[in-house]
């Protein structure tokens, strides 16, 4: 029996050491791993109210526990008649005050990060050739999938955003159809994509994602935006600000190869006959486009945002978008084109890549 | 009309319960309409549950499962949550207060006809495979977008339905207001008719706000109009605006009356009066109050600016005061008392940490920055289950059991009601506990499946394991329901041997004029202040026995929402089928003829005899 109770005891314990470790989640998408300002600063705002609320449960619990072992009809006997009491109005100020001082501890944090997180003032300081000085990125939320615009710099990509560490990178946020919500877990809260109004906030990245799991941190849309809001993911990519240049100069240079038809394989020829009326493989360019660019999708991590990274989940995704992200915009392909033909739109697709 | 139990045919039974306008029979349909809708969420829920059980599960498709939130979603608040609560109040209230009927019988009855076609309209869309998709909450853009007729579903359904909620509202306000027994002041009215006055007078200004957004909804929808539509001037945060400022009041409406049964339950099963009842109806009032002055901590990521966030989150954070002030008072009631651990104070027992749990969650998630990290993540889940199950739930299953007896003359089993507890206890916990580290792991709520690979496997098979164990608490509870009633074993006027308000004073159902003689309330838990001064009837009356007043039934109630439910269908079907504008006109005809019928025939009720009343006292003298 005891020996029973000492494995049983063993056992939780090293549930307890699971639960714990795992506790903080994975480094890619927990927001208790913070790799940014923002997300730091929230992470101290949830560990401050979460310390005042625990004491606060703590402090119930004590009471309550204490008054259901004492106060037991069954210790006091059945004819036991309590002294009816009305009330205290010491102890009513006593919990009244105590609460009003535990919300104000936590209300001036809470206003100071409001404002200091809704600072976008030097999102518009512009140098002397009208040139924003920071990052600034446009985001564009679409029928499940990212558009990323980086006006200043005239490059345009999706699904995979590209970021420097070490800097704040302004955000213009914008919906193209219903309302999304833009949300990077482990940098920093979400902001809405409203269909109406620019909303515009920042982030910082203080970590390269290229040491992460799949060398990127998970980006998730937030609001229910229709059947596959689930599928609306993005991944994001930091690089160190050097890095970062290398490939903001390779985006600007997929816009001066021209296509040369004779060399042109069978992929990019029926690219160019099927695709090229939606998606872009130049990342020069605005946004507005109805299809993401795919400039450099051979570098990406996820294809439509969410399946692995292989020349048969693109060929897969082709031949039937609906099955695999119900509601999107984009048509099949499984009945115009040949599993050959797909399977050379793939291959070609693999191949475009800034960085290699 | 004759209170003397007698033999009568089934179509009889039918057409007096078609016709009801006595608030204890209207009390036991809401509870039985609430209930059914409770089940049917219930289904809902544990279908998202296995859907979400492994990572790319394909049980159901990302469309249905959007229809399954948002019907589960709106279901459960509108359909069940809310409708068990009038019936509570209905039933209970105006025998708190010591009157015989509420203010406004016929209207009574309207509204529960009116609950009841709303939610079958909005269900029968699961029929035309049609469903709502975009979420209780139903977004604009993303309502507008929705094909079919799913979100006009959810738009006339819930106009109907929420039109019978606001006249159930302003009814318990008139009833309250007007109808008290002699020496019922506001400061003796036990605690669960404060709660309903708060909730109704809540409900008076919360119910128009959405019934304006359900009518620019509807008319966006069906008539072409362009109040959301941004290419057109229209705006779709308006929607986000009037959808809270109505829903924010709907939660604490869905809480208030619990904190209402509770309070009676602590002070009943501890045998002591409420600890600081003038501060607990105070912190009731106020809750009411800021209720109202904090929609906007639901649009924290909606871009409203530093300033607007940070007095919505100092707003926020304030009702945590009055809401620890009632903990406080609950905790110093059973405090000193002598308590005895019954199937109602079982939930309200466990009631206390969950909901305090459910607090606090709410108080992090009031601070924005903090918000902007765990809004629309699984977090909230965690938070409003643990409020609205952990609370409101709670106190249905916890009012249930208490007065059950009361309602329908017949205990629930004890011990299986304690076997329904632990379950659903343990599988509430199960549930909900893990779903906060989800949302800190970055799962975003309202996803029909997740990829494999981000960590969030073992949490969600938890997760859904626990649901099953609620599931069968549920299934227990329906069981002892039904077993007991088949036994139905007549109980006295106060089975729970501490009844301390008027309704434990009056035999079990109470006759249908409640009170031979208007009650005389002398003090706060008037009962247990006339037993304790010897008189054991509990009851000292105010008047003579004499002829009583009571309304008569009607058909008109149904015959009316029927016309609604008609109409409904004739707006939705308008510009597609021939025969829409023809059902549309008729279903509103028929609306108006059954509104002209209610004016134009004079209805002046009928009264009880004396005789008849003293022949029902000596019966029931006799029984004792």
């Amino acid at each position: 029996m005891m020996k029973g109770l000492k494995k049983w005891r063993l056992f939780s314990l090293l549930a307890a050491l699971t639960v714990f470790l795992a506790g903080c989640g994975q480094e890619e998408l927990s927001t208790l791993l913070p790799a940014g300002q923002v997300g730091k600063d929230q992470f101290k705002l949830l560990m401050l109210s979460s310390g005042i609320m625990l004491l606060v449960i703590l402090v119930v619990v004590i009471i309550y526990v204490v008054a259901i072992v004492r106060f037991r009809r069954s210790k006091l006997g059945e004819d036991f008649v309590p002294e009816q009491v009305e009330g205290s109005h010491t102890l009513e100020l006593v919990w009244t005050v105590i609460p009003v001082l535990l919300v104000l501890l936590l209300a001036v944090p809470t206003v100071y990060y409001t404002y200091k997180l809704g600072d976008v003032s030097a999102m518009h300081e512009v140098n002397e050739d009208g040139q924003s000085e920071s990052l600034v990125v446009d985001v564009t939320a679409k029928l499940y999938w990212w558009e990323f615009e980086y006006p200043t710099l005239g490059i345009v990509t999706a699904q995979e955003l590209v970021v420097p560490t070490g800097e704040k990178v302004y955000f213009n946020l914008l919906a193209a159809d219903v309302k999304h919500s833009f949300w990077i877990p482990a940098i920093g809260g979400k902001l809405d994509t409203n269909v109406e109004n620019v909303n515009k906030f920042y982030l910082t990245f203080d970590k390269e994602s290229q040491d992460l799991k799949d060398g990127v941190f998970y980006g998730k849309c937030a609001e229910l935006c229709g059947p596959s809001h689930a599928l609306m993911d993005f991944k994001v990519k930091t690089l160190a600000p050097a890095e970062f240049d290398k490939w903001v100069t390779a985006m600007q240079a997929t816009g001066e190869e021209s296509t040369d038809v004779a060399a042109a394989g069978q992929g990019e020829v029926l690219f160019q006959q099927s695709c090229i009326a939606c998606h872009a493989v130049s990342a020069v360019g605005e946004s507005g486009a109805i299809g993401p660019n795919l400039a450099s999708f051979g570098d990406r991590n996820r294809v439509a945002g969410f399946m692995d990274h292989t020349q048969e989940k693109v060929v897969e995704w082709l031949s039937d978008t609906q099955k695999q992200k119900p509601g999107n915009l984009m048509p099949s392909f499984g009945e115009k084109l040949s599993d050959e033909e797909l399977n050379a739109i793939a291959e070609y697709l693999m191949g475009l890549s800034v960085e290699k | 009309m004759s209170s003397v139990a007698q033999k009568r045919g089934f179509g009889a039974t039918l057409w007096d319960w078609l016709t009801t306008v006595d608030h204890k029979k209207i009390g036991i349909l809401y509870l039985l309409g609430g209930g059914f809708f409770f089940v049917v969420g219930g289904i809902e829920a544990m279908i998202i549950r296995v859907q979400l059980l492994t990572p790319n599960n394909d049980l159901v498709s990302a469309g249905i499962f959007n229809q399954i939130i948002t019907m589960h979603g709106t279901t459960m608040i509108f359909l069940a949550a809310m409708p068990i609560l009038i019936g509570f109040m209905n039933a209970i209230m105006p025998l708190q207060i010591g009157a015989r009927d509420v203010a406004f019988p016929f209207l009574n009855s309207l509204g529960f006809w009116m609950f009841f076609f709303g939610g079958v309209f909005l269900n029968i869309s699961w029929f035309f495979g049609q469903v709502p998709d975009a979420g209780w909450t139903s977004y604009a853009s993303l309502a507008m977008a929705s094909e079919g007729h799913g979100v006009d579903f959810y738009a006339i359904g819930l106009q109907i339905a929420g039109g019978g909620t606001l006249l159930g509202g302003i009814n318990f306000l008139v009833t309250i207001i007007n109808m008290r027994a002699p020496g019922m002041t506001y400061m003796r009215m036990p605690l669960f008719t404060w709660t309903t006055f708060v909730a109704s007078a809540m409900i008076l200004f919360a119910f128009p706000p959405l019934t304006v957004g359900l009518f620019l909804l509807t008319f966006e929808r069906m008539f072409g109009a362009n109040f959301f539509d941004p290419t057109m001037g229209g705006n779709t945060i308006i929607w986000e605006h009037i959808f809270w400022i109505f829903g924010h009041p709907e939660v604490y409406i869905l809480i208030l009356p619990a904190f209402g049964i509770f309070s009676e339950i602590f002070s009943i099963f501890s045998r002591k009066r409420l600890f600081g009842y003038s501060a607990m109806v105070f912190a009731t009032v106020l809750i009411g109050f800021l209720g109202f002055m904090v929609w906007a901590h639901h649009m924290f990521t909606v871009g409203l600016g530093p300033t607007a966030n940070a007095i919505f989150s100092v707003a926020t954070m304030a009702i945590a005061i009055p809401t620890g002030v009632k903990i406080f008072n609950w905790l110093l009631t059973i405090w000193g008392g002598s308590i005895k651990v019954t199937t109602p104070m079982l939930w309200a027992l466990a009631f206390i940490p969950t909901f305090v749990m459910g607090g606090v969650t709410g108080v992090m998630l009031g601070t924005a920055p903090l918000d902007y990290q765990l809004h629309d993540t699984y977090f909230v889940v965690a938070h409003f289950h643990y409020v609205i199950v952990g609370g409101t739930v709670f106190g249905i299953i916890a009012g249930t059991h208490l007065y059950w007896p009361k309602m329908f003359g017949t205990m629930l089993n004890e011990a299986l009601g304690k076997v329904t507890f632990w379950f659903f206890f343990i599988g509430f916990h199960l549930t909900f506990l893990i779903q906060h580290w989800l949302g800190f792991w970055g799962m975003p709520r309202r996803v029909f499946t997740y990829m494999d690979g981000q960590g969030w496997n073992s949490a969600n098979v938890i997760s859904s394991v626990g649901a099953l164990f609620m599931a069968i608490g549920i299934t227990i509870m329906v069981y002892n329901i039904i077993v007991t009633s088949i036994k139905n074993v007549r109980v006295a006027n106060d089975p729970w041997g501490d009844g301390r308000t008027l309704e434990w004073a009056i035999e079990s159902p109470p006759v249908f004029y409640n009170f031979a003689q208007t009650p005389l309330v002398r003090g706060l838990d008037t009962v247990y202040i006339e037993k304790m001064e010897g008189n054991l009837s509990g009851i000292t009356p105010a008047e003579p026995v004499q002829d009583i007043h009571m309304p008569n039934g009607s058909f008109i109630p149904f015959m009316l929402s029927l016309g609604l439910f008609i109409a409904g269908f004739g707006a939705m079907f308008r510009t597609e089928e021939p025969w829409g504008m023809a059902v549309l006109i008729i279903g509103l005809v028929w609306t108006f003829a059954a509104m002209a019928m209610r004016s134009l025939k004079d209805d002046l009720g009928f009264y009880v005899k004396k005789e008849d009343i003293l022949k029902d006292m000596k019966r029931k003298g006799g029984q004792k």
